[in-house]
């Protein structure tokens, strides 16, 4: 059972998120819902490779016992990498959506009808 | 004709090379930075070219990073190029190298344009990368580089309210696009330890989780290509970027269609062709899934189309119903996969992803002509250009009737294809396909006579042709366009029906890479 | 943006010189310990954006020309190249293939040594081109996140402005 909890976690993390896409009017926090979703999907990448009492894979002499399988690892990493660019362009992109708007209401902001 | 296996992974990396090279040329001066960018992407088309060549005649290529050979295929990057993705590069390169020759003169006045030039390069090597790809977790990372790329360049005119508006509905879908993506990859790889495609398509089971994973799959490639639920970002983005963006966007909407295509026959190939789930084979359900997509997509694009007053949204909702064209040829052909007209139907489905990036494309470089001459979209005040514009009117009603499938052009060809099959597969979704296009050609009637018919306004009694340089980009498309029409048939023998039936063969890919095959 | 107190601007000077240096040994250590060029280039850029926040954007953007920024751009362009370009002489030296190790093992060049089958003492004078790949990226992202948070900073003094 205690090995479920990273799952829960994982699902509490992507409903919230989805929760905040959906039911927010303000621009910021829709940015940290995805934010929220991104941690989940991280989360459930990282737990995919734990192994029940392993050790970290950066030995070149492991103390013995089993490792943690480590691409799992790399994928999160660039996952990663990939959300600081995507988040750092979302908010500039609310930055000058307040500059142009004056709001950051996601009901007013919205120009671009039909 | 042979090309060594080095060409594979130089088709992404020059565009990236380039882009990082493209901010030092631009300090030395603007015009060299622009024949630097072209060249660049001269080069990548004359390799997709050389490479087209190859694939076509010889088979599938695979190309393993960093190692010798095909070891340890778990772990390595690999590219898997067959005649589908050669297909999507050859449409994706042609568009790119016109975008940019077109931008030559349409975004002189601009500030800002080695960032522009940078991201451009950047999209392009992101587009081939997903196309080229044969790995998973590549494919998502391919897919964000597009989704980043095109969002900064949507958002390009920064300036405008609805621009960046536009720039930030789409990096909110693209980015929950991809989150889901990324997801069904780790439910996969959770599985089957592995994240290669033919790998994981030699051993999927289609259990409780796989069906999870398709369908997140699904739903997030097909909110990136615009189906009709999803597509409320579409209008916006093309109607809010800069034309020759608009172009480019068009073709990296194909390539998360290609993402669609790739996942249900080849990902899934294996459970498509022999599971049954609940006495319905798998392929029906899925076909008739898309199909009803497809029929939606049709009717909503051209009904809202009808009501657009601005030029370019016009012409976006226009592309929606294109869009559902492609997926009606596909979703016939999935549904009755294995017989001679579902085989039809995937040749016009496929046929109809190169006319409709064509077509639209040059529909949305007239109407960046039009605002490059008189600064304005709204069709409620334009009207009488074709007085001074006689060159750009030819190219639009060039345009016009391929769009709305009229003989003798490339769109004519692929639509036939697609109505004859699908008239065998349920008549009712024939005659409302046919109709629609009626109704297209009607929309398109109408934006030429208030833009360009009528009396000459007193307003745009000095405006002028556009520059050469946008004349010939729009030249080269209609001359293809024109071709395409001409002769259909080289076409289809030639590229299209080798990507049919690479899409059909998904055991010949896997075999590639996993010993023995299935 | 205005500058924040005195004592928060010494403190952060004095810390800044640590942080830089801790970011510059993770990305060092990249081959041999978890993180490499993205994690130390965080690490640097985030000393930098504490130096920001402490002194403010007007006091910054005076010192700042636009010379300085141009700098900034060429090095993150610099780092991509240098990541791309190694790639590239994958495909010149060694056995031709794009992204190939050419430097691993070879004894007489730099970074060029044999990793020792259980050693626990991590060498790292190893790893080939991996090191140096992380140079390349840790000086992109040192300059492409400072780049991101100055142009941020930027944008708040322009608001203020107005």
């Amino acid at each position: 059972m205690i090995y479920n909890i990273p799952y829960l976690a994982v699902a509490a993390l992507i409903l919230l998120g989805l929760y905040a896409l959906i039911f927010k009017r303000n621009l910021i926090k829709m940015v940290i819902g995805i934010t929220l979703i991104e941690s989940g999907v991280n989360l459930f990448l990282i737990t995919l490779g734990y192994r029940k009492e392993s050790i970290a894979p950066i030995y070149t002499s492991s103390p013995g016992g089993i490792m943690s399988f480590p691409v799992p690892q790399a994928l999160t990493l660039t996952s990663i990498v990939i959300g600081v660019a995507v988040i750092a362009l979302m908010l500039s992109l609310v930055m000058h959506i307040y500059r142009h708007y004056g709001t950051l209401d996601a009901r007013e902001t919205r120009r671009l009808k039909e | 004709m042979n090309v060594p296996d080095y060409i594979i992974p130089l088709i992404v990396a020059i565009p990236l090379l380039g882009a990082f090279l493209t901010p030092l040329v631009s300090r030395i001066n603007d015009k060299l930075r622009n024949i630097f960018v072209i060249i660049v992407l001269a080069l990548n088309a004359v390799l997709v070219f050389l490479l087209a060549s190859d694939i076509l005649t010889t088979g599938i290529k695979t190309y393993v990073f960093g190692a010798k050979d095909l070891s340890y295929p778990i772990v390595r990057i690999l590219f898997e190029v067959d005649a589908m993705s050669i297909f999507m590069a050859i449409i994706s390169s042609i568009l790119v190298l016109v975008a940019v020759v077109y931008s030559w003169s349409f975004m002189e006045k601009n500030t800002g344009l080695d960032k522009y030039y940078t991201l451009i390069l950047l999209l392009t090597a992101g587009m081939l990368g997903m196309v080229l790809t044969g790995d998973m977790f590549n494919f998502f990372v391919f897919l964000e580089i597009t989704s980043i790329a095109s969002c900064a360049l949507i958002a390009f005119w920064i300036h405008r309210g609805e621009s960046v508006e536009a720039g930030f509905k789409y990096i909110v879908i693209s980015a929950m696009g991809a989150l889901f993506v990324l997801f069904a990859v780790a439910l996969l790889y959770g599985q089957y330890n592995a994240l290669n495609i033919a790998l994981l398509s030699s051993v999927i089971q289609y259990t409780f989780l796989d069906k999870i994973a398709l369908v997140l799959l699904i739903v997030a490639l097909a909110m990136k290509a615009g189906i009709v639920p999803m597509h409320m970002w579409l209008p916006d983005s093309y109607g809010s970027a800069p034309s020759s963006i608009s172009i480019i966007l068009v073709s990296a909407t194909l390539a998360s269609l290609y993402g669609v295509f790739r996942v249900i026959f080849t990902l899934y190939g294996n459970v498509l062709s022999n599971i049954a789930n609940f006495g319905i084979p798998v392929n029906v359900f899925i076909g008739w899934l898309i199909v009803a997509l497809a029929m939606v997509s049709i009717l909503i694009g051209v009904i809202m189309a009808l009501i657009q007053t601005d030029f370019k949204r016009l012409i976006a909702y226009g592309a929606v119903a294109e869009l559902g064209y492609m997926f009606l040829g596909i979703g016939a052909g999935i549904t009755a996969l294995g017989t001679a007209y579902g085989k039809t139907a995937l040749d016009g489905g496929i046929f109809h992803i190169i006319n409709d990036a064509l077509d639209v494309g040059l529909l949305f470089l007239v109407a960046g002509a039009i605002y490059y001459a008189t600064k304005e979209t709204s069709l409620d005040k334009l009207g009488g250009l074709a007085r001074n514009m006689k060159y750009t009117t030819v190219f639009f009603v060039i345009g016009l009737l391929a769009v709305a499938g009229m003989p003798p052009l490339n769109g004519f060809a692929s639509k036939l294809l697609i109505y004859e099959s699908t008239f065998q597969l349920n008549p009712i979704l024939a005659i409302v396909a046919i109709l629609s296009s009626i109704l297209l050609l009607a929309v398109f009637v109408k934006v030429f006579y208030s833009a360009f018919m009528g009396p000459q306004l007193p307003k745009f009694k000095d405006v002028k042709e556009v520059p050469k340089s946008m004349l010939f980009s729009m030249g080269v498309i209609a001359c293809i366009i024109v071709i395409f029409g001409l002769f259909p048939e080289v076409i289809i023998n030639n590229i299209v029906e080798p990507a049919a039936n690479a899409l059909i063969g998904y055991s010949e890919y896997i075999s590639q890479v996993v010993a023995g095959g299935i | 943006m205005s500058g924040m107190s005195k004592i928060v601007k010494t403190i952060s000077s004095i810390i800044f010189p640590f942080i830089t240096i801790y970011g510059l040994y993770v990305i060092a250590h990249g081959h041999l310990t978890p993180g490499g060029g993205f994690q130390g280039g965080a690490v640097v850029a985030s000393g930098l954006a504490m130096l920001l926040v402490a002194y403010g954007s007007v006091w910054t953007m005076g010192k700042l020309k636009e010379k300085h920024l141009s700098i900034n751009q060429t090095l993150e362009s610099v780092g991509a190249i240098g990541f791309i370009g190694l790639a590239f002489f994958g495909l010149i030296f060694g056995t031709k293939i794009f992204f190939n190790n050419f430097l691993v093992n070879k004894q007489d060049y730099l970074f060029g040594a044999t990793v020792k089958l259980g050693e626990t003492a991590a060498n790292i004078n190893t790893a080939g081109i991996l090191p140096l790949m992380n140079f390349a990226v840790g000086l992109k992202v040192i300059a492409g996140l400072f780049g991101i948070v100055l142009l941020m900073a930027y944008a708040t003094r322009l608001k203020e402005g107005k």
